[in-house]
């Protein structure tokens, strides 16, 4: 094998079979960790924080709103990321994940949209307005479709996966917009309250915090089990006609091409 | 044999001349085919242009004709008319040369694509585009335009559309290898424009309101300086990923 700047683990991971059979291991633990986290952090968010001294209980929607939010743009440059290992070195394995991001994604961003509104209507008296973050968040949903759109409008799948990733790439220009847009522009939407950088400029109490932050831990753990489960399928059907595609169909027990070091 | 070899000798220089005339050239020989090409199909030129004038038409329609509401709503719709008027042209921007085999030359050719791919945005602009802001002030009586917003306005579109071509010649390279493509551009360019139009529509809200227009507009030419050098390189990879198979 010629010097490679990967681990060599990482060259055994990107085989198809190799990682179709690992995600199958560790996309259950995955998502057991995520939905006892989410069920943890709603009860903390929906029973055990207190009401807000100005809105009640209905600021209790950013348990969902805000980490939604948060995977909205983590899931984008998780895509933008896999697109570009996808394109510079073509590997295979990086254009299903990048093109199996796309519809999460686009599902977070939808809830984002729709908890924001519902949030909206009693709080601002609108179901929407052109605030720059609301207006920017529609766009993201719009990339989102347009990756998925690219990506189905191809006959053979790999160019469409190669010709979305380019589109994720061009569009990976809107996230730093959407991320600043509430401190660039002073509208409608509030402030960040949680700082991660800096603490101590963070506005919430740790109440609501914890819970909060635990809700973004099962929304994280929950994508990346669905990447996994979708990547195994997207590989699939993008290998079907292979052998170990074959074998695995046949009930046959799966070869393996060389053990991880 | 020498008599044999030397004409070979001879003939292999030659092609080596005329395979690689200077990079200038090229694209100026490039030019003069798109506008040579644009000039033999003149009728198509006009659909923009007539495309332009009959949505501008309905606005009066839609809204009244009280002259004071067209005014204020002038600038920003001419604005959209525009971006409208351009996507059925972006469109096809390289689908024909991927259909008869000219691009497979472009890759080919020993000038870097992203050059050849940034002369063709500028033949498009000026063939396609161009000949719509030379219409605005028509466009804009149609609309009671307030005259001393026509500057301003003609100044965004000079700025906002060479940006919009450049953004939307990679989203053409994507689709020109793609079985359907109509709604799929309109789609993926809004994205990209949006912050463009933001930036156009508040060079002419600004104006409107009596305010320095400046800043939005130098804005627009800073991303469109930036567009100059990465669209096209972006625009290149698109080409490559149309073409293989």
């Amino acid at each position: 094998m010629s010097r490679s700047y990967l681990p060599h683990w990482m060259h055994w991971l990107g085989s198809p079979p190799n990682f179709y059979r690992f995600a199958g291991t560790l996309r259950p633990w995955l998502m057991a960790v995520a939905l006892v986290s989410a069920a943890a952090g709603l009860y903390g968010g929906l029973v055990l924080a207190p009401p807000d001294y100005q809105q009640g209980d209905a600021y209790r929607i950013i348990f969902i709103h805000v980490p939604s939010a948060w995977m909205s743009l983590f899931i984008y440059a998780t895509m933008a990321v896999a697109g570009l290992i996808a394109l510079v070195w073509r590997v295979k394995l990086a254009e299903v994940i990048a093109m199996e991001c796309a519809p999460t994604g686009a599902a977070f961003t939808l809830i984002t949209l729709l908890t924001g509104s519902l949030w909206g209507k009693p709080m601002w008296g609108t179901w929407w307005t052109w605030d720059a973050r609301l207006t920017s968040e529609l766009v993201l949903f719009f990339l989102y479709l347009g990756v998925i759109g690219l990506y189905n409008a191809f006959e053979d799948r790999r160019r469409g996966a190669r010709a979305a990733s380019l589109l994720a790439l061009v569009g990976s220009v809107n996230l730093p917009i959407i991320h600043y847009s509430v401190q660039w522009w002073n509208t409608l939407h509030q402030g960040t309250t949680v700082d991660f950088l800096d603490p101590a400029r963070s506005s919430i109490a740790p109440a609501m915090l914890w819970p909060l932050l635990v809700m973004a831990l099962a929304t994280h753990l929950y994508f990346f089990a669905s990447l996994l489960g979708r990547t195994r399928t997207g590989l699939l059907s993008l290998e079907s006609g292979k052998q170990w595609v074959r074998a695995l169909v046949d009930g046959q027990p799966a070869q393996t091409t060389g053990a991880p070091t | 044999m020498v008599t044999a070899i030397q004409p070979i000798a001879d003939s292999t220089h030659a092609t080596e001349a005329m395979r690689s005339p200077s990079t200038l050239r090229a694209c100026a020989a490039l030019l003069r085919r798109d506008f040579v090409l644009a000039w033999r199909r003149r009728g198509e030129l006009f659909l923009p242009l007539l495309y332009a004038v009959i949505v501008t038409a309905l606005f009066p329609f839609a809204l009244g004709p009280d002259p004071e509401l067209l005014a204020r709503i002038a600038g920003g719709a001419l604005l959209v008319i525009v971006v409208l008027a351009m996507l059925p042209a972006l469109e096809a921007m390289f689908r024909a040369d991927l259909e008869d085999g000219t691009l497979e030359q472009w890759l080919l050719a020993p000038q870097p694509l992203a050059l050849l791919a940034l002369t063709r945005v500028i033949a498009h602009w000026l063939t396609t585009v161009l000949p719509l802001i030379v219409v605005m002030p028509l466009l804009g009586a149609l609309l009671n335009l307030p005259v001393k917003l026509l500057p301003v306005l003609i100044a965004a579109l000079l700025l906002a559309t060479p940006l919009l071509v450049l953004l939307g010649s990679v989203l053409s390279a994507l689709t020109a290898g793609a079985r359907r493509s109509g709604i799929l551009l309109a789609l993926m360019l809004l994205p990209l424009a949006v912050p463009v139009v933001i930036f156009a529509a508040g060079a002419i809200a600004a104006a409107q309101s009596g305010m320095p227009y400046l800043a939005p507009l130098t804005w627009l030419a800073a991303a469109l300086v930036l567009a100059i050098v990465l669209a096209p390189l972006a625009c290149a990879a698109a080409l490559r990923i149309a073409v293989e198979t």
